[in-house]
């Protein structure tokens, strides 16, 4: 059957019928920097809308998170009497380039360490606060700041070295088969981008615009609430935030943009 | 001692083909050249209920994937599979059945699910574990609608 429905569909395109989806795939249009190589971000398959909403700040949704998360970003918490502030500057630079290099393999702690567990190991143990829960506004306020000061800079991620391991573990997962559907992420993101399935476009499922404003959502989301969506689409467990497994996905996914721009806050439908 | 023998093994066949179930809890079907020629519940099945499981989002929602010209009415047939508009003119009922319980058989990498199976699966969600998709019926009912797609 296989062979039946390759033929036919090349027949089809053979005689114009498939044309269009033809020309969808070897997309003539320059996406300039929102492609790289085979990289597209996901913002080449959105809606003149949503990209239009995402490049202009004043219309952009996300930007009330940055702006949440400037507030934070200077307000003292904790024992130490200290806000991020105290120990990284007022305006926020020095966060530059870290949403595009992260997630990262910590030396001290021996661990794959993504944005969202570092600001805690920063309220925890130098703030002497208590850590944020994953998808809090307090999270995804601090996050979509930190992640904003990365604006337009190519996603860099470190796979080698000590790296290695849990980028290869992260790859593992993305071509797992799992849930009562049993399909893994590359039959839906690498198999059929650009693809419709029921009425969504399927894109190639790049990490550079998290946290995102999705108009689904009505709100920013993380990355890692996204694998949470696409586990739970076909059925399968999904892993608690923060897990080890996800965190290696997040890896992998951020890789598979490498030279990408972070996005961030991107929107999303 | 050989009569016996025949007679024994031609009972347990009749057992076999009688839907019989199997670890899995699953009706036994027997494979053949990437088809399946015996009825999964012994019966033709209901094309009208087909139809009905087919387009259902929580059942079959096989439009997800695939267009069907008949179902113009109903929104959003996804691309992702080719359109099944003469289906039953290119494939055999027994293939058809193939393909609906399990693809997989027949293309090993595919992203369409299979409908009627419930071993080697990955983290299924509690309220689905051991579940097939779809019931004997609902299949077979599902490759009759499939055959009035000429
Ligand atoms: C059944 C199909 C399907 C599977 C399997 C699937 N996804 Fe998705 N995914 C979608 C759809 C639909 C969307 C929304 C449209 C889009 O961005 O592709 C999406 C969106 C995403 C996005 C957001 C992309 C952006 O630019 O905002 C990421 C990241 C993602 N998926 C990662 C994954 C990962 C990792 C896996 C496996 C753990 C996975 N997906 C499995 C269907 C799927
Ligand atoms: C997630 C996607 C998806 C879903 C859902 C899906 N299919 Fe498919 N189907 C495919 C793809 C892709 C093919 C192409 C051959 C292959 O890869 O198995 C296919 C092939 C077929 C074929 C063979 C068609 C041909 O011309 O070769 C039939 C028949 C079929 N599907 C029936 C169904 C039915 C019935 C359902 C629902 C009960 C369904 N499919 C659900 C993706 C899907």
């Amino acid at each position: 059957m296989k062979t039946n429905w390759k033929q036919i569909t090349f027949l089809a395109a053979a005689i114009g019928f498939g044309a269009c989806m033809f020309a969808a795939n070897a997309d003539a249009t320059d996406w300039g920097k929102y492609q790289v190589g085979e990289h597209r971000s996901g913002y080449t398959y959105m809606t003149d809308e949503s990209r239009a909403m995402q490049n202009d700040n004043f219309q952009n949704p996300g930007m009330l998170w940055v702006e949440q998360g400037a507030e934070l970003w200077a307000k003292v918490d904790g024992k130490a009497g200290k806000s991020c502030a105290s120990c990284h500057g007022e305006s926020g630079d020095s966060m530059k380039g870290v949403a595009a290099r992260y997630p990262v393999y910590d030396q001290n702690l021996g661990k794959l360490q993504d944005l969202e567990q570092q600001i805690n190991y920063c309220l925890e143990t130098r703030m002497e606060t208590k850590p944020y829960k994953w998808e809090s506004d307090e999270m995804l306020s601090m996050t979509t700041f930190v992640s904003y000061q990365s604006l337009g800079m190519p996603v860099n991620v470190k796979v080698d070295g000590p790296a290695a391991a849990a980028f290869e573990k992260g790859k593992a997962f993305y071509y797992e088969r799992r849930g009562q559907l049993d399909m893994a992420c590359k039959h839906c993101h690498e198999d059929n981008a650009g693809g419709i399935i029921r009425a969504n476009t399927l894109t190639q499922g790049q990490g550079n615009g998290f946290p995102t404003y999705r108009l689904k959502w009505q709100k920013v989301g993380s990355l890692q609430r996204r694998f949470r969506g696409c586990n739970n689409e076909v059925r399968a467990k999904p892993y608690p935030y923060g897990s080890e497994e996800y965190t290696n996905l997040e890896l992998y996914v951020k890789w598979r943009g490498q030279g990408l721009p972070i996005e961030a806050p991107s929107v999303r439908n | 001692m050989p009569k016996l023998t025949i007679l024994v093994s031609a009972a347990a066949a009749v057992l076999l083909l009688a839907g019989s179930v199997s670890a899995d809890g699953l009706v036994k079907y027997k494979v053949a050249d990437n088809a399946i020629q015996q009825s999964l519940t012994g019966k033709a099945g209901d094309a009208a209920e087909g139809e009905k499981t087919f387009t259902n989002r929580k059942l079959g929602n096989c439009l997800a994937c695939h267009q069907v010209t008949a179902l113009a009415r109903e929104p959003f047939h996804g691309e992702i599979g080719p359109s099944l508009d003469g289906v039953a003119g290119r494939y055999s009922e027994a293939q058809l059945r193939m393909q609906v319980v399990n693809a997989k058989v027949i293309n090993p990498d595919t992203i369409m699910p299979a409908f009627y199976r419930t071993d080697g699966l990955h983290r299924v969600l509690d309220n689905f574990k051991d579940k097939p998709m779809l019931t004997p019926e609902q299949v077979e009912d599902v490759v009759a609608y499939l055959k009035t797609l000429k």
